[in-house]
């Protein structure tokens, strides 16, 4: 039995306030007056002269980035021929929505990405069930202790996105959709009350999954024979086929629609990829904290062997589709799906091949060989890195569209980074500590306590 | 040549042979050889093998299909006859990457798998005419069979072969 430390019940409230001074200072300081943009601006055109340059023209050669707003304005001026003045107040305008979205990404950003952790351990639990695989269950508690984020952390998530409503998706946006003929014919789909129609749907389906398997577990504790495990059994391949239709739904409204304009077919596995890798190596770092304390005599070094398997298969898994997903548009070169990366390209140039590099390189070269997978602090290093790759990955998905080349990783990024982090520890934890960690009626315990590689 | 002395111990089981292997290496003997009719599982470790370094050897092979690829990409698309395909015409192998990625990864697993497989072979001492190894020919059947020298122990062994489950057991004479 596992009792939630005072300690990391501290640490868990204290990045919790930390996070939401810093969120609440990022928003404080997002709200600029067109004179405070437009000093910003001169500023900035007189700081570095000649990198303005370049800045403004990676600014006009892109008319759909940043919510494509810029286009519909630039075919206004060529028809109506306004002069300058108009052209440099729109320029500030949009500047100005751009400062003011940001507190709003780096929230949603980073409530997606624990989110999303959970929700990929859920993933991962089912599939456990459904193929009654003998190896794992020692771990269930851990992945039914970090599923308990989905139901809140999957409403926060749609709590923020109806609050930040046109600041995220600009598809909500009436003047936008006024002169967009795109986002028009996609009304069908985008507009508010489908997006959280479907957005509960998803979640209540995600939860009642998780509510039904968890009772089952604990209720096959005590039993005297399998039947639980068969109810579980049934329930996680039904929730397998739920889940991979509606999390490619929930990925294009979630995500991909904060870029209405684009879309790609494969959007919603290259989303599964990031939270399949990222909720594994979650389920590898609490595991190892909590066999640390002593806590999970019957995991083994083939265990966490078996988890670094994973995050090192996954990993290579995710860089096969974002591969396949980048090489595609890259080499039709389509002007409406290239945009897509051409900004983050030219604007993200840092974020966009770091985290290639943090979620391929780094785990393709640390996690080959099979003896560092058996080796705890090493696959915590690599498992950090991964986590900070998928994160960067998610940023790369929302903030383009909507901070354009205003981003950068400060204090409401951060602040909203530690805000969930400390709030994922707090119900992960308590979820933990009220059951025995160890699922000791299923039926494959005995071969998993005996798992050896 | 000189002819030396051999032990065939021969048994019908995986698990008994197993067994005897972990008593033949608890009473420190040396098993030369132990022929089967497939792998079995932990039968490396309980004969005390070094574990394989076939890993390393195709890490290697798959960095030089790595270069390959890309030297080849490089000559066949860049330098040698350059062409206009999808309109990138740009000359430069940085530029045209993405599109040598797949061929990159493809010779990587090529290399890696093929020369993988030849070192284990030879490495195996398996090659074309080669005559077969094996001393009986059940052991491609349903037997396994376990090789010890004799170094004038030949009681001993006999003694604690016989009460290891195995179902013949012969001294046999080996041509070096």
């Amino acid at each position: 039995m596992y009792t939630f430390s005072n300690r990391l019940k501290m640490l868990s409230f204290v990045l919790i306030i930390l996070g939401a001074i810093a969120v609440g200072v990022g928003f404080m300081q997002s709200h600029k007056t067109f004179s405070e943009v437009e000093t910003l601006l001169a500023h900035e055109a007189s700081g570095h002269g000649s990198g303005h340059g370049e800045e403004t023209k990676a600014h006009d050669t892109h008319p759909a980035k940043a919510h494509g707003t810029e286009k519909a304005h630039a075919g206004d001026h060529a028809a109506d021929g306004r002069g300058q003045h108009d052209a440099h107040k729109e320029h500030v305008e949009h500047v100005q929505h751009q400062i003011a979205n940001r507190p709003w990404s780096a929230i949603y950003v980073a409530a997606f990405f624990f989110f999303m952790i959970a929700l990929g351990v859920l993933a991962f639990y089912a599939v456990q069930f459904a193929a009654q695989a003998g190896w794992s269950p020692v771990l269930f508690r851990v992945m039914e202790g970090i599923t308990s984020y989905v139901l809140p952390g999957g409403l926060i998530v749609l709590l923020i996105a109806f609050f930040a409503d046109k600041h995220l998706f600009i598809w909500l946006d009436p003047e936008v959709i006024a002169h967009d003929e795109l986002i028009q014919a996609k009304q069908g789909w985008l507009n508010k009350i489908g997006f959280f129609i479907r957005g509960i749907i998803f979640l209540g389906g995600w939860s009642l999954y998780r509510h039904f398997s968890r009772k089952f577990s604990l209720a096959q504790d005590e039993a005297n024979d399998d039947k639980n495990f068969k109810k579980s059994f049934r329930i996680s391949a039904a929730f397998l086929v739920f889940y991979i239709y509606t999390e490619s739904m929930m990925s294009w409204d979630w995500i991909m629609s904060v870029d209405p304009h684009w879309f790609s077919t494969l959007f919603g596995w290259y989303v599964f990829a990031s939270m399949f890798v990222s909720g594994i190596t979650t389920i590898a770092l609490i595991t190892i904290y909590l066999k640390s304390k002593g806590l999970l005599p019957k995991v083994n070094d083939s265990h966490i062997h078996d988890l670094a398997k994973f995050m090192f298969g996954i990993s290579i898994f995710w860089t096969y589709l974002w591969f396949s997903q980048f090489m595609l548009i890259w080499y039709s070169n389509i002007p409406e799906e290239v945009t897509y990366f051409v900004t983050r390209i030219e604007d993200y140039k840092l974020p966009f091949f770091g985290m290639l590099a943090m979620n391929f390189l780094f785990p393709l070269l640390l996690l080959m060989n099979s003896d560092y997978k058996r080796i705890p602090w090493f696959v915590v290093m690599a498992g950090l890195v991964i986590l900070g790759g998928h994160y960067i990955d998610i940023f790369n998905m929302i903030m383009p569209a909507t901070v354009g080349d205003r981003w950068f990783i400060g204090l409401p990024e951060i602040g909203a980074i530690l805000l969930f982090a400390g709030l994922f520890i707090f119900v992960v934890f308590s979820s933990l500590s009220k059951h025995p960690l160890l699922a000791k009626r299923n039926p494959f315990i005995k071969e998993s306590e005996h798992f050896h590689y | 040549m000189e002819a030396s002395k051999v032990i065939h111990a021969i048994y019908n089981d995986d698990d008994v042979l197993m067994a005897a292997v972990k008593k033949v290496k608890a009473a420190k003997h040396h098993i030369d050889e132990i022929y089967t009719p497939f792998p079995v599982h932990g039968l490396d470790k309980a004969m005390g093998l070094e574990p394989t370094r076939i890993a390393i050897a195709a890490f290697m092979y798959g960095c030089v299909g790595l270069c390959v690829a890309v030297l080849m990409m490089n000559f066949i698309m860049i330098e040698d006859w350059p062409q206009d395909i999808g309109g990138k015409p740009s000359f430069s192998y940085l530029e045209n990457m993405p599109a040598f990625v797949p061929i990159m990864f493809e010779l990587t697993v090529f290399f890696a798998a093929h020369l993988m497989v030849i070192t284990f072979y030879l490495r195996s001492r398996m090659w074309p005419f080669k005559k077969a190894e094996n001393p009986d020919p059940r052991t491609t059947d349903d037997h396994f069979l376990m090789e010890i020298s004799v170094h004038g122990n030949e009681e001993d062994l006999q003694n604690l072969l016989q009460g290891t489950g195995a179902v013949e057991i012969n001294l046999v004479d080996k041509a070096h």
